[in-house]
Parts: structure tokens; C-alpha cells; sequence
């Protein structure tokens, strides 16, 4: 009995153990946030976050979109051409890119390149006593470090997201009209034509919520690091793989709750 | 003046404080000694609130640490910390008048320079330093950035963690003169951690040895050689002999 019941406790206290967890970030999140509404705020920081959130993710958010945009216009050409709907491409194209994968690929790369940075920023000053440094100076690390990163992140990946949708479309759209003899003009008449309001409002506020989940996973992780090399290296992965797991879930939740009328 | 009663802190089963009691006169010099990690740097951590006691009181002049305006409180404080702590994105010049660029300390930027800069010279450092990055210093260069910092919005209390740690013999000679020199000069009262006994007689007035969670002896730094305790012979002549197991 008890060789039957071990392995259910185990699943039992790994689901509290999560669901534990899960409650201190939501609780860190808010912590965040309160410090976002209130004074003393630090232009210097904030400028800094947004600089390297934000601008600096563009390459890759913008190489990620162009690529993916033109692999989907010959996998749904393809795929169309099974039941002579070829001509869907451009529309296909166009609400994939919007409403899917363009929050979904910038957020998994914000996931990347800046949960990954400010967990092993945070998690190095925290194993070197520079956040108690910061506290004996009077500076509270929460509002020094987090919100203005956490800030950041809600302003510029909506943007990210955006920019990256319209990358993708471009790149469907390029890959239509000089290999699968779109005409240019009707192409991106479809595009415009089939996209709703409630496509983009959607594929945005998806990119402020990735963005939260991407900048307070990092943080989060960072300010919780263990001692030495080793506890910066496992912050930086949990983080990663925290932020990229609540991004792929919340992505379903949004999902579920923009389209599912 | 800085009380501690009483002070008791556990990590897990590790019982690190085990009841505390220190008391450090308003403008002496303190040099806390004691082996790795008997909690010498939990007890500093403690009076600046960086860590939470599980019980006992700490005040200072009279007044509960853990209540009151708590800016105020640490705006009487400077730090050194072992590894300097300095922030690596910041310029040297930054670093040290990092209090002088925010919160209720704040100055125009151009006055908060001239005193990190003043402060830098006071360390023996020179203008040039100013506009480097930490990585581009040296390790003793670093510590006296730390320190500059320290004494930067000329603090009432300062703290050193370690401050020798890591550096060659003229360079921790340099540092205790520094140190003694600025303690003396500011008046303030100071509080150091150290195993480092060439720092202890050059920077202490009175010493507090902490062993086994408990100040196992004090007193003042003339009567340390003759004090007649076994754990603080031990430590002073680095003996392997003694109560205090040399492997723990």
C-alpha cells in the first residue's frame, strides 16, 4: 500500500511545492508593481532597461518574424495546394502571425535573451553583496532593480510584438511574391482586408503580458539566486524555463479568452 | 552606541547566533574576531537589518533597530564590504557618491562629484580613477573604492567586512591605516570583522572574540595578549592546540 501511495505523495508535494512557488512570484509581482506606482523613480534605470529591453532586442525579434513569416507562407502554399486553397496564403499569413505567432516567438526570444541577462545580472550582484550594498545605501533593490525592468518590459515588448508582426508579414508577403507569383498589390489588400481590430489588440496585450512574465521571471529568479557560480547558473535557467513555460500557458489562457466566441 | 542582547540566529539546523551580548561605545573602534564562518558577518548583517534576528534586541542609542524611519537609520551607516560590492555599471566616481546622486542625501551632480572625488583622493586614489569602470581596477584600488564610498556621505557608523581579505601586506597595511585614520579624524564609531590580527591591533580600540554563536571574550585591545582565555590564546598565536578544533 504504502509502495502504491509514496509515488502520489510525491506528485502531491511537488504540486503544493509549485503551487507555493507560483504564490511567491505572484506576490513578487505585485511587490513590482507597487513599486512602479510609487515614488522615488530612477529615470537613469528605467531609460536603461527600456534601451536594453527594448531597442536592443530588435535584431533578433525582427530576424526571428522575417523568417518565420516566410516559412509559413510556403508551409500554408503547400498545404493549401492539397485542396486548391492556395490562394488563402496571404490571410493565413496575416492571422497567424498576429494573433499567434508573432506574440508567441517574441516573447519565447524575449524569454531568451533578457530573462536570461537580468537573472544572471541580478543573481552576480546579489552572490557579490551588491543588492546589500544597494540596501545599506539606502536604495531598495525592488525599486533600483526590478521596476524599472519590469516597467520596461511592459512598454516595449507590446512594441516588440508589433514590430515583429509586421516583419512577418513582410516576410510571408516577400516569399509570395517572388517565389509562389502573388501579385503584390492584392496580396497585401488580403492582408489588410482579413485582419480585425481585435487581431491586433489581441496580439499586443499578449506582448505586455509576455513581457511582465519574461522581466519578473528574471528578476525573480535573480534576487532568489543561490551562493556562488553555480547558483548564478541555475537562476538563469530556472528563469528561462519558468518564463517560457508561463508564456506558452498564458498564451493559451489569452487565447482562450480574445477568440474563444 | 550599538547594543546587542541577547541575539540569536539559525539558518536551517545550523544555529549561528546562540544569545549575542556586545556593546559598542559611541566613537571607539570594534574589531570583531572569530574562525570562518562563526557568524561574524551575520551579526553585522543583523544591526543593518540585512538579516533578520530570530530573537534578542539590537539598538542603537537606546533605539530599536527594526522600528523606526529605516532611511534615516542607514543614512547614519557607511559599509565596506569584503569584496568591495561595487557596482559594476556604474563609474568609480558613481559608485562613491552613489548615496550623494539619490534619495534624501541627494546633491547637484557636479557637488556629488567633487566629493567622490575629494573622497577618492582621501584613499589615496587619484582623479583619474574617477571615470574608470571597477573591472578596470585592481583588487587593493577596488577595496579603497569600497571605502571611499563608505565614508562618502560621512556616516556617524561604519562598518568594515573583512577589509584586509585578499590583499598583499602592504596593501592591507595601507587599508588599516586608512581606516584607523578616518575613525579617528570623522569620530565615528566603527565596527570591524576580521581574523586578521596585524588589522585588529592596528584598527581596534576594544575586541570582541565570537566562538560557538557566543562573544567568548572582550575587552580592550592592550589587555587581548594577556587576556588569560584559552579560545582567544588560541586564536591570537594561530595555535592547531586548544579548545577550538582546527578542523571544523
Amino acid at each position: 500500500m504504502t509502495l502504491l501511495l509514496s509515488p502520489l505523495a510525491a506528485l502531491g508535494r511537488s504540486v503544493l511545492a509549485g503551487l507555493a512557488m507560483l504564490g511567491r512570484i505572484v506576490i513578487f509581482a505585485l511587490r513590482a508593481f507597487s513599486h512602479i506606482l510609487r515614488p522615488p523613480y530612477y529615470p537613469r534605470e528605467i531609460g536603461h532597461a527600456l534601451l536594453q529591453i527594448g531597442w536592443l532586442s530588435l535584431p533578433v525579434v525582427g530576424l526571428t518574424a522575417v523568417f518565420t513569416g516566410g516559412a509559413l507562407a510556403l508551409q500554408i502554399y503547400a498545404g493549401g495546394a492539397r485542396f486548391n486553397a492556395e490562394a488563402v496564403v496571404p490571410q493565413i499569413v496575416a492571422i497567424g502571425m498576429v494573433r499567434e505567432l508573432g506574440p508567441v516567438l517574441v516573447g519565447l526570444m524575449i524569454a531568451a535573451r533578457v530573462t536570461s541577462s537580468i537573472a544572471a545580472e541580478i543573481a552576480t550582484m546579489k552572490v557579490t553583496e551588491q543588492i546589500d550594498a544597494l540596501v545599506t545605501l539606502s536604495t531598495h533593490p525592488m525599486k533600483y532593480l526590478v521596476a524599472p525592468r519590469v516597467l520596461a518590459a511592459l512598454l516595449t515588448v507590446p512594441l516588440l510584438v508589433g514590430i515583429g508582426d509586421v516583419i512577418g508579414i513582410l516576410g510571408g508577403y516577400t516569399v509570395a511574391v517572388q517565389n509562389l507569383d502573388f501579385n503584390a498589390a492584392t496580396y497585401l489588400q488580403n492582408t489588410v482586408n482579413f485582419l480585425e481590430l481585435r487581431d491586433i489588440a489581441s496580439s499586443l496585450a499578449k506582448g505586455a503580458v509576455f513581457g511582465v512574465i519574461a522581466a519578473v521571471m528574471g528578476c525573480y529568479y535573480g534576487m532568489h539566486s543561490g551562493r556562488g557560480a553555480m547558483g548564478v547558473g541555475r537562476a538563469t535557467k530556472s528563469s528561462v524555463q519558468a518564463a517560457a513555460i508561463l508564456i506558452l500557458a498564458a498564451n493559451f489562457v489569452l487565447t482562450g479568452v480574445f477568440f474563444s466566441v | 552606541m550599538i547594543e546587542l542582547r541577547d541575539v540569536h540566529k539559525t539558518f536551517g539546523a545550523n544555529r549561528v547566533l546562540r544569545g549575542v551580548d556586545l556593546t559598542i561605545p559611541k566613537g571607539t573602534s570594534m574589531v570583531i574576531i572569530g574562525g570562518s564562518g562563526t557568524g561574524k558577518s551575520v551579526a553585522l548583517k543583523c544591526v543593518l537589518g540585512l538579516i533578520s534576528p530570530d530573537s534578542g534586541l539590537i539598538t542603537l542609542d537606546g533605539q530599536d533597530v527594526t522600528k523606526g524611519d529605516r532611511d534615516a537609520f542607514l543614512a547614519r551607516f557607511g559599509m565596506l564590504f569584503q569584496g568591495g560590492a561595487l557596482f559594476d555599471s556604474l563609474p568609480v566616481w558613481q559608485n562613491v557618491a552613489f548615496r550623494l546622486l539619490r534619495g534624501s542625501l541627494k546633491r547637484p551632480l557636479a557637488e556629488a562629484r567633487e566629493i567622490a572625488i575629494e573622497k577618492l583622493r582621501r584613499v589615496g586614489l587619484t582623479p583619474e580613477q574617477a571615470d574608470k569602470f571597477p573591472a578596470e581596477l585592481s583588487g587593493g584600488m577596488q577595496k579603497r573604492v569600497g571605502l571611499a564610498r563608505a565614508i562618502a556621505a560621512d556616516p556617524e557608523i561604519i562598518f568594515f567586512d573583512e577589509p584586509t581579505t585578499g590583499l598583499d601586506p602592504i596593501m592591507s597595511g595601507v587599508i588599516n591605516e586608512l581606516i584607523r585614520e578616518i575613525v579617528v579624524e570623522m569620530g565615528a564609531t566603527a565596527m570591524t570583522i576580521t581574523h586578521d590580527m596585524t588589522s585588529v591591533r592596528a584598527i581596534a580600540d576594544n575586541v570582541a572574540m565570537l566562538h560557538d554563536g557566543v562573544i567568548q571574550w572582550t575587552g580592550p585591545v592592550a589587555e587581548m595578549d594577556a587576556s588569560g582565555d584559552p579560545y582567544l590564546e588560541q586564536f591570537v598565536t594561530g595555535s592547531a592546540e586548544g579548545p577550538i578544533e582546527a578542523v571544523r
